[in-house]
C-alpha cells in the first residue's frame, strides 16, 4: 500500500517536473519568460525618477567585511605585471561612437575630484554587503570623449577571464549618466582590493552585483550590442541567461 | 432473501427516502479563476523561490547580510532537492527567469481578484468577519468544532467559518501582499525608486527574510487548506471549485 503511493506520488511529482523542466528547456516558453525582463525594465523605469538616487548609508552601517565574488584575482601574466608595477601603467582606453577616443592614464583618474558614497552591494544570489567607494562619475568621462548621439549603450571590457572568455559587461545611458554610476579606484578608504577589482571597477548602484564589472580597460560606447562577444551584453548574459537588466 | 415481500414493506417505510441532494451556486467564476491560476502560479513561485535560496541559503536581518556575517538561519549548501525546485537542476538564472515572470501572473492576479471582489461584495460579504464571530467565545467554539473535525452541515457549510475567514483574509490582505512587497524591496531599482520600502522592513535583507517566512506561512496554509478540502469531501468541493457548484452536506442528525 506505502510502496503503491510513494510510487504513484514519485510518478506524478515526476511528471510535473519532468512537465517544468521540459518546458524550462523549450526556447518557445523561454522567451515567453524572457519577455519578462523588458517588462521589468520598463515597469521599473516608470516608476523611477531617472536620478533617483539608491540609498547612501553611513559608516555606521558598513558591512565589517566586504566579500567578494566572481574573479578573485585575473591571474594572467598581463596583470600579474600590473600588480607588480602597482597599476602604474594601467590606463582606462574610451573608444567607440565618441568625438575623443582617450586612453586615460590610472593616476589621471585619481587625480581629478571624486565622488565617494557608501552604497550596498546586493549579489544576484540574494546577499548583500555595504562598502564605501571612491570613484569618477562615468558622465564626466563619457561628456570628455565627446559621447556620439548614436550610442545607444556602454560596454565595459574586463581584465579577467573565465577559461578562455574575458569578462565584460554593458548597460544603457540611462543608468551611465546616473550620478552614482562611477569608474570606482578606491573602496573603504583604501585603494580598490585585487579581489573587489583593483585597479578600477565599475559601480551601477541601481543594479545587481554581477553588472558592477571589475578589472575595467575599456570603455566602448556602442549602437547595438549585437556582434559584441556573444551579443547579449554580459559575460554571464552569454553563458547563463541572466538577465541583461538587473535592476531586480 | 427469501423472505416474502410482504415482510419487507413495513421495515422500508420506517425509512425515510432520501432528499435530493441541495446544490447551490457556491463560487463565482473571478474565485475560481483566480483559485486556479494561484494554484499553478503559487507553486511556480514556490519552487522557483527555494532554487534561488539555493543561491545563498542563508537568511539575515538588517540591511547587509553575506557569509561572514551573523545569519539567522542557515542551512547547508544546496539544501533543497531537485523534487522541490524549478529547474530541478541546480540553475540560478532560469529560476529567476520563472519566479520574475509568474511573479506579474501573482499580482495582477491579486489585484484584479481584489477589484472584483470588492465590486461584486465577495470581499464584503463572505470574507468580513461579523462582529459576532469574532468575539472569543464564537472562535473558540470553532477551533474546538475544527479540532474534533465536525465540519458545519446545512446552511452553515455555506458560510466561511471564522477560521476560514481569518485564513483567508490572512492570505489575501498580509501574506500575498507582503510577498509583492518584500520581493520588490530586494530590487536595487526599486529601492531608489521607493526607499521607504527599505524603512518599512528595516533593510534589504531583513526584507529576503520575511519574503521567505510568509513564503514559509503561504506553503503552510497550503498544506492545511489540503487537508481540510480532504477530510470535507474532497471530490464535492473540488467540483464546487471547478464548476461553482456545491453539494450542501445535510444537517447532522442530533446524537
Amino acid at each position: 500500500m506505502i510502496g503503491r503511493r510513494r510510487f504513484i506520488a514519485a510518478a506524478s511529482s515526476g511528471l510535473l517536473l519532468g512537465g517544468c523542466d521540459r518546458l524550462n528547456n523549450s526556447p518557445g516558453f523561454r522567451s515567453v519568460l524572457r519577455s519578462a525582463e523588458g517588462l521589468n525594465l520598463r515597469a521599473q523605469r516608470l516608476v523611477s525618477a531617472r536620478d533617483a538616487l539608491a540609498r547612501e548609508y553611513s559608516e555606521a552601517d558598513m558591512s565589517p567585511f566586504f566579500r567578494s565574488n566572481g574573479t578573485a584575482h585575473p591571474g594572467t601574466p598581463e596583470y600579474a605585471r600590473h600588480l607588480a608595477e602597482n597599476f602604474a601603467n594601467w590606463r582606462l582606453v574610451v573608444d567607440g561612437l565618441v568625438a575623443r577616443p582617450l586612453s586615460i592614464p590610472l593616476h589621471v583618474l585619481k587625480s581629478i575630484p571624486h565622488r565617494v558614497q557608501i552604497t550596498r552591494h546586493d549579489c544576484v544570489e540574494g546577499w548583500s554587503a555595504i562598502g564605501e567607494w571612491h570613484g569618477l562619475e562615468l558622465s564626466r568621462i563619457l561628456e570628455a570623449a565627446g559621447l556620439s548621439t548614436r550610442a545607444k549603450y556602454i560596454v565595459f571590457h574586463c581584465a579577467d577571464r573565465f577559461g578562455d572568455k574575458p569578462y565584460y559587461e554593458s548597460i544603457d545611458l540611462i543608468d551611465a549618466f546616473h550620478p552614482q554610476t562611477i569608474m570606482a579606484w578606491g573602496m573603504n578608504g583604501h585603494l580598490l582590493p585585487v579581489p573587489n577589482g583593483a585597479p578600477l571597477r565599475l559601480r551601477v548602484e541601481r543594479q545587481l552585483g554581477y553588472k558592477h564589472a571589475k578589472y575595467v580597460q575599456r570603455i566602448q560606447a556602442v549602437e547595438t550590442l549585437a556582434g559584441i562577444h556573444g551579443g547579449k551584453g554580459g559575460y554571464w548574459e552569454d553563458n547563463v541567461d541572466y538577465e541583461w537588466y538587473a535592476g531586480i | 432473501m427469501d423472505q416474502p415481500a410482504a415482510m419487507n414493506e413495513p421495515i422500508e417505510a420506517d425509512v425515510p427516502p432520501p432528499a435530493p441532494p441541495r446544490i447551490v451556486y457556491r463560487h463565482r467564476l473571478p474565485t475560481r479563476i483566480w483559485h486556479w491560476v494561484n494554484a499553478l502560479t503559487v507553486f511556480v513561485m514556490l519552487m522557483s523561490g527555494l532554487m534561488i535560496l539555493n543561491a545563498h541559503p542563508r537568511l539575515y536581518w538588517g540591511q547587509y547580510g553575506a557569509n561572514f556575517d551573523h545569519a539567522w538561519l542557515e542551512l547547508g549548501s544546496r539544501p533543497f532537492p531537485g523534487w522541490a525546485t524549478i529547474p530541478s537542476t541546480y540553475n540560478l538564472a532560469a529560476a529567476r527567469r520563472w519566479h520574475l515572470a509568474f511573479a506579474w501572473v501573482l499580482v495582477a492576479g491579486l489585484v484584479l481578484f481584489l477589484l472584483v471582489s470588492l465590486w461584486n461584495r465577495h470581499v464584503q460579504r463572505d470574507l468580513t468577519p461579523t462582529g459576532e464571530e469574532v468575539k472569543p467565545k464564537h472562535i473558540w467554539n470553532d477551533i474546538r468544532q475544527h479540532a474534533r473535525l465536525r465540519f458545519p452541515t446545512g446552511d452553515a457549510a455555506l458560510r466561511y467559518n471564522i477560521l476560514q475567514k481569518l485564513s483567508y483574509a490572512a492570505v489575501i490582505f498580509v501574506l500575498l501582499p507582503l510577498m509583492l512587497l518584500t520581493g520588490l524591496a530586494m530590487s536595487p531599482a526599486i529601492d531608489a525608486a521607493w526607499p521607504w520600502l527599505l524603512d518599512i522592513f528595516g533593510g534589504r535583507q531583513s526584507a529576503r527574510s520575511i519574503h521567505f517566512i510568509c513564503a514559509a506561512a503561504i506553503l503552510a496554509f497550503i498544506l492545511v487548506h489540503l487537508v481540510m478540502v480532504a477530510l470535507a469531501g474532497p471530490i464535492n468541493e473540488i467540483v464546487s471549485m471547478i464548476t461553482g457548484r456545491f453539494r450542501v452536506p445535510p444537517e447532522r442528525t442530533e446524537e
